[in-house]
């Protein structure tokens, strides 16, 4: 069997989910292995939940939110602009490919790109194959706790 | 006040006013020739001469500069006044003998053949008459003082400085107004020298935007008016009785308190000379839509006849569809409206003129409700539908022997030729475009737009009239392209919605909140300062951080932030997301 991967996608609430939610009004295909998680905004997206998806065993995961300056709460989306940078950095010293983790500006209107963006990042992973465990698994434990 | 009498009438005026004014409220008629209500007397004509008796003395005096003073009393039609203007009036029409004016007066005053012969005389109608109007006018009133007096005698005449074209004149037109004989003229020329019928701009500084225009009062351009280039004129102020003319007002920003707002903010249309190939811009004769809609108007500056710019019914108009709509280069999206006011339009020409009409379209999409049968009226009436899009409008410089066309070229592509049409005036159906500004003003009230840059509404098919901002609403054309009956369905339903949350009298907020565990924030505020709302309060004495949950709304924000977990939030806490991500994992 070939591989999937399990991608784990963190929309907010406004801009990205309705993306993803005019993405299925629109029968616009996009790979299934997106697992969407919905929050308010990409600003709510702690790192530690990036972090523990990884232990988890997801292959990669995506982070979307509004364009800059489209944030319905004003500026979340900028909290988010920083943060994944930094936490690229770090993931990468726990061994996991820097590819892995992603951040990307879907509006809602952008059913298509929603879909383009979920397609490119799914076949980005199998590329790169499933997330190395368990050496960074290990490590990730021991930060994170069981 | 003082007592005058005028030819045996007792009237009471105020004091210093002219005679001939006092002479106006009596009931007499004084001829004049160089008087104006708007401008300093000037007494040149003599025509208005009246005797001024005080006691035993008489004088001859000019009656639009004599102030009254108590007690005089004035015989306007004495045999010596009478003599008086008819001397007058022969030297004039001795002098002028074809000015309308001049006959016209020569007539009323009984003067048939003037016994003199003029040095100076001029047969043309339009002569001089000296009158001085335009002089006073343009340094009085406008107060540019352009126009002035040269030489001396019979030699006398207006002169621009050193009688030359100057770009010192600001083209008011006060001179051209006033002047009793039309030698005044004022010549407008393009910027290739031509001179232009007509422009489809206002024609008058202070003006009424439309007639529908809501509320109907007069607005002053004030690039063009008088006032605000030389501080003279205020012509409207002085003839405005309820004197509600202002010059002082300036565009102010009013600041309001409200509850929900709705953004109808409309559309722009598409600027097509940014297609060059249709020609607008360049070539006189190439409307657009909303161009041609103002010249139909019975108040436009054609009146609503259908004219091309040098004042001719045209012989064929050509109509073409989606201008910078369907079109990948430009707006894919349909404009949706083009389609049916181009048939009106064609039906307009078709009522006004006898012109062949040429409709080129690409697909005729006559949806609504009425609009089929509208279609149908018009392929009835004799209307030549093209369908292909025209591909270029060029300048024919003679068709059959006849000057001044312009040629259609497109593909027919129902026959599946290459047509060239000769047309006299060419319509283009402009697309609809989201307005200019939209960004800033989307982004003032936090909503997103489609791809096509209109406003989002919060569902396409479910919720079209409101956001995701709650209480902003959208309508119209702000929305998306649509015709008046779609707009007003539209906005109807965002008014209802409006006043349902008005009568229910509270609003319901969702309940997602952040919360601070009081027990597990350290106080190192670094959440006070990522709230974009300052929702979040650090209370000094229990030096520890609160949310003010009336102003939260519950972005997570903080919640992400916070080093000691003690902010949650409320739906969205780390608990959820992470068990929610467990179950995911599976």
């Amino acid at each position: 069997m070939s591989f999937e991967p399990k991608i784990i996608g963190f929309l907010c609430n406004w801009c990205s989910y309705s993306g993803a939610d005019l993405a299925g009004v629109s029968r616009i295909k996009s790979a299934p292995n997106v697992r969407v998680i919905r929050t308010m905004c990409s600003g709510r997206v702690d790192p530690t939940f990036i972090l523990k998806a990884f232990q988890l065993g997801a292959d990669g995961v995506v982070v979307m939110g509004c364009h800059p300056g489209d944030c319905h709460y004003q500026e979340g989306n900028y909290k988010t602009m920083r943060r994944i940078p930094f936490l690229k950095r770090i993931i990468k010293d726990f061994g996991i490919e820097q590819e892995r983790l992603r951040l990307e500006w879907v509006s809602a209107s952008e059913g298509d790109i929603y879909a383009k963006v979920v397609n490119e990042f799914t076949e980005e992973i199998r590329k790169l194959g499933p997330i190395k465990h368990p050496s960074c698994k290990v490590k990730l434990e021991k930060v994170l706790g069981g | 006040m003082v007592n005058i009498k005028i030819d045996d009438i007792e009237v009471q005026v105020p004091e210093d006013t002219p005679i001939l004014k006092a002479a106006e409220k009596a009931g007499i008629w004084i001829p004049t020739m160089c008087y104006n209500d708007l401008i300093e007397p000037y007494g040149v004509c003599r025509l208005c001469s009246v005797e001024v008796v005080r006691g035993k003395r008489s004088r001859v005096v000019t009656s639009c500069n004599y102030p009254v003073r108590e007690g005089i009393s004035v015989r306007t039609n004495s045999e010596k006044i009478k003599w008086l203007r008819k001397v007058i009036m022969e030297l004039m029409v001795s002098r002028w003998p074809n000015v309308k004016v001049v006959r016209e007066m020569a007539e009323k005053l009984g003067v048939e053949k003037p016994r003199f012969e003029s040095l100076e005389k001029d047969e043309s109608p339009d002569a001089c008459i000296l009158c001085g109007l335009c002089v006073n006018v343009c340094r009085d009133l406008v107060g540019a003082s352009i126009l002035g007096f040269a030489y001396r005698g019979i030699k006398r005449e207006v002169v621009l400085p050193f009688d030359e074209k100057t770009d010192k004149c600001i083209v008011c037109g006060a001179c051209t107004h006033v002047c009793p004989t039309g030698h005044v003229k004022m010549v407008i020329e393009d910027y290739k020298g031509k001179k232009p019928e007509f422009s489809l701009g206002p024609k008058t500084a202070i003006y009424v935007p439309s007639m529908q225009a809501v509320p109907r009062v007069p607005v002053i351009d004030p690039n063009s008016c008088i006032h605000f280039k030389t501080g003279g004129c205020e012509t409207c102020a002085k003839v405005c009785e309820p004197k509600a003319i202002n010059y002082d007002m300036k565009d102010e920003i009013v600041e309001l308190d409200v509850g929900q707002i709705l953004v109808a903010t409309g559309y722009d249309i598409f600027d097509a000379s940014q297609m060059a190939q249709y020609g607008y811009g360049r070539y006189d004769n190439v409307y657009s839509s909303l161009e041609f809609e103002m010249m139909l108007n019975s108040t436009g500056p054609t009146g609503g006849k259908v004219l091309t710019k040098d004042g001719k019914e045209p012989r064929s108009v050509g109509i073409i569809h989606c201008i910078g709509s369907r079109d990948t280069n430009y707006h894919p999206y349909c404009s949706r409206v083009c389609c049916m006011y181009a048939l009106k339009f064609a039906h307009l020409v078709h009522d006004r003129t006898n012109a062949a009409i040429y409709q080129f379209y690409i697909d005729m999409r006559a949806f609504g409700k009425g609009y089929e049968e509208f279609y149908s009226r018009l392929l009835d009436e004799g209307i030549n539908m093209i369908r292909g899009k025209a591909a270029e409008v060029v300048e024919a410089p003679t068709v059959n022997g006849q000057e001044g066309n312009l040629l259609i070229r497109c593909e027919d592509t129902l026959i599946g030729k290459f047509r060239e049409i000769p047309v006299d005036m060419v319509i283009l159906c402009n697309a609809i475009e989201p307005k200019r500004d939209s960004d800033t003003v989307r982004r003032l009230f936090s909503i997103s737009k489609s791809p096509d840059g209109f406003f989002l509404e919060r569902h396409p098919k479910l919720d079209p009239t409101s956001t995701t901002t709650d209480g902003v609403y959208i309508a119209g054309c702000a929305q998306g392209p649509k015709d008046i009956p779609d707009t007003v369905a539209q906005a109807s339903s965002a008014a209802a919605r409006i006043l349902t949350l008005i009568s229910k009298g509270e609003v319901e907020i969702d309940p997602i909140r952040a919360m601070v565990m009081d027990e597990y924030c350290s106080g190192c505020r670094i959440c006070n300062n990522l709230c974009p709302y300052g929702a979040i309060e650090y209370i000094e004495d229990k030096k520890i951080s609160h949310v003010n949950e009336a102003l939260c709304k519950g972005c997570g924000t903080c919640v992400a932030a916070c080093p000691s977990s003690a902010m949650t939030g409320q739906g969205f806490t780390d608990a959820q997301i992470l068990s929610e991500l467990e179950g995911l994992m599976i």
